[in-house]
């Protein structure tokens, strides 16, 4: 027989059923339809937040590395970390001398300050000390004018390289370059205005002012803790420079062998599988919640089909005389259950979409119609019909047909 | 020969009490004949039929239809005996209450696998022979008993079967529409068609060929009949 005629009666035949039925259908199918709208809501949010996430982390390169006092991703007793001693001026120093795999390596400073422009004053912008490698580790590149030079880190010259951000507010449509700006309590000349970067979970990432980095230190003291940017050129060696990074400041922190590292060294990564973490167990949660009420769709359609088939004996009793055999009938019945939770799957996946985009646009992201989604949905709702619908299937199956016939 | 039944028995088990509904019957029917079975209530006519037409097995015995034996079949090869050779028409017509009249004759192409357009076709043509073909449109419902009954003989032509099984075609209808159902059932004997009809009004049995009649499971009576 042609599967696909046979194939396509048997859903004519499944949504004439349906049809006739409706509000039953629908009640039925309910639970298939949160079941879905759940999932796939949580599951088109994730994804919108995964891009926006991961193309944000990809700022901070996979290649570079930063030496902190602190780990990014505190894992138990977050005291053990409170006594340790700031990253020195001396040991990035050692990291230069002697960190042979980093092709890049730039000190970090930072201290929110206030910042003027005329009369436009702004407090708490965050300002960054580092040296011209930066544009490198960080990542950055001017938009106009130049990013700092070895220059004006040696001379610790009063110069700013600005976000685009802080330009906006500070000049909005005047030629920031050549002009000077107080920070604190200096003036410093704009040699420069970096690109954009847009904005990470709300916070803009084009807010701050980059100076150099001795001129930081004289200014605002140089006893404060620091960090230290390392980027190697070969993705394939960041192991072995972590390695060699942890070699030298042990050495130079004459650390014993039997102790612990006292400094944390930081790479985008931690980031990463921190937050895969954090959307793994959401998705359990969600997935256990989708999964209940799946698990009850199920058993009201399992339920509704039992149903279905002792009202419809003599339907059954009347195909089995006319020559259908089990498979037909099995199929029949079986088709009616995985149609009628694919409804639910259909709406759900609909739903779930609309849901999933009203929740990112609260946070300003937007989402895109993905495939996984819309095939997770029709995957549980069609696994689900088969397994709640196979067994009353299975009993329409196996009727004689001349007790069908004579049922009343 | 259409059919051969050999010492065929059907017991029903009750609990403890067995139901000897046939007991050892023996009857030959040939091709393109016209037979009534009569008998009192209980005498095991309909059980004989749904014998013959597949539906259900004897319980000792042979049934050979059409030159091969059908007594110890599964249930799915009797399923495509009674899809192929034999149509059905039932006391009370047995449509389906939700599907058009159109549908309900090409049910038995749909489980042959038969293309749609080709369905469509073959359903109209018997629809036509039965002068329904105007009502091919409406449900069950929305016709009369004795065009009931037409749609649901011309479902069990539609395959073109070797046999035609009725019991009691008539017994729904008044007088005057079972004439018209039996007037269409003498057509399709002499069309060539085999029938084979239960029934326990004597006058009904009196427009057959042959009359077989049954008490307590046994043939007491096969005799041919003049009409
Ligand atoms: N499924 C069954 N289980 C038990 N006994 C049955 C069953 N079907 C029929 N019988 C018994 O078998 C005997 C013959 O029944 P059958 O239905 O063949 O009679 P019938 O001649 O068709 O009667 P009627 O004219 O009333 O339709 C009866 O005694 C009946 O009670
Ligand atoms: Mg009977």
């Amino acid at each position: 027989m042609h599967a696909f005629t046979r194939f396509s009666e048997y859903i004519l035949m499944a949504w004439q059923a349906l049809v006739s039925h409706k509000l039953r259908s629908f009640l039925t199918t309910l639970g298939i339809l949160i079941g879905v709208t759940t999932i796939i809501t949580i599951w088109t949010t994730i994804e919108g937040l995964n891009q926006y996430v991961f193309g944000q982390l990809s700022n901070i390169g996979a290649s570079t590395v930063y030496v902190q006092k602190y780990p990014w991703v505190i894992k138990g007793d977050f005291w053990k970390y409170r006594n340790r001693k700031n990253i020195t001026y001396k040991e990035y120093q050692a990291l230069v001398q002697y960190c042979t795999i980093a092709d890049h390596i730039s000190p970090e400073v930072f201290a929110p300050k206030k910042v003027s422009y005329k009369d436009r004053k702004f407090d708490n912008i965050f300002v960054i000390g580092t040296n011209e490698e930066y544009s490198f580790t960080a990542n950055v590149a001017p938009e106009i004018g130049r990013f700092l030079t070895e220059l004006d880190v040696r001379n610790k010259r009063y110069v700013c390289v600005l976000g685009r951000e802080v330009t906006d507010q500070l000049f909005e449509k005047e030629n920031p370059l050549g002009k000077r700006i107080r920070i604190g309590d200096k003036k410093y000349t704009v040699i420069g205005v970096l690109e954009k970067k847009g904005n990470f979970f709300g916070q803009s990432m084009d807010n701050f002012i980059v100076v150099p980095f001795g001129t930081f230190r004289r200014v605002y003291g140089g006893h404060r803790g620091m960090r230290v940017a390392l980027l190697t050129n070969k993705p394939e060696r960041l192991e072995e420079m972590k390695d060699q990074i942890r070699g030298i400041l042990r050495r130079v922190r004459k650390i014993s062998p039997a102790e612990e590292d006292d400094f944390a060294i930081n790479q985008q990564d931690m980031l990463t599988s921190l937050y895969k973490s954090l959307t793994s167990t959401l998705f359990a949660i969600v997935f256990v919640i989708g999964g209940i009420s799946l698990l009850v769709g199920g058993i009201g359609i399992m339920n509704i089909m039992l149903v279905s088939v002792a009202e419809r004996t003599r339907e059954i009793g009347i195909r089995k005389a006319i020559g259908a055999n089990r498979k037909n009938i099995l199929s029949q019945f079986l088709l009616e259950a995985i149609v009628i939770s694919s409804i639910g799957g259909v709406i759900g996946i609909v739903l779930g979409y609309f849901g999933g985009s009203a929740i990112l646009s609260q946070m300003d992201l937007t989402s895109g119609v993905s495939v996984t989604s819309i095939l997770i949905g029709f995957g549980f709702s069609t696994t689900v019909g088969v397994l709640a619908g196979f067994y009353p299937a299975y009993k329409a199956a196996g009727l004689s047909p001349i007790e069908s016939l004579r049922y009343e | 020969m259409l059919i051969r039944i050999e010492n065929l028995t059907k017991i029903y088990q009750l609990g403890k009490v067995q139901v000897r509904a046939l007991n050892s019957i023996n009857l030959t029917i040939e091709k393109n004949e016209y037979v009534a079975i009569m008998g009192p209530s209980g005498s095991g006519k309909s059980t004989l039929m749904n014998i013959i037409g597949c539906l259900d097995v004897p319980t000792e015995g042979r049934y050979i239809l059409n030159d091969r034996d059908v007594s110890n079949l599964t249930d799915d090869e009797l399923a495509q005996i009674r899809n192929k050779e034999i149509g059905f028409v039932f006391q009370t017509f047995n449509l389906l209450p939700r599907a058009n009249a159109l549908h309900n004759v090409e049910l038995p192409l749909i489980y042959n696998g038969t293309p749609r357009a080709i369905r469509r076709q073959m359903a109209l043509e018997v629809l036509e022979k039965v002068g329904l073909a105007e009502r091919a449109s409406h449900r069950p419902s929305e016709l009369s008993g004795g065009q009931r009954q037409r749609v649901a003989i011309a479902r069990a032509l539609i395959n073109n079967p070797s046999l035609i099984l009725a019991d009691e075609p008539t017994g729904n209808l008044d007088s005057k529409t079972g004439e018209e159902i039996m007037q269409i059932i003498r057509d399709l004997n002499d069309a060539g068609n085999t029938i084979i009809l239960v029934t326990h009004e004597e006058h009904i049995a009196q427009r057959c060929k042959r009359i077989i009649r049954l008490l307590d499971g046994e043939i007491i009576k096969d005799e041919l009949n003049d009409i």
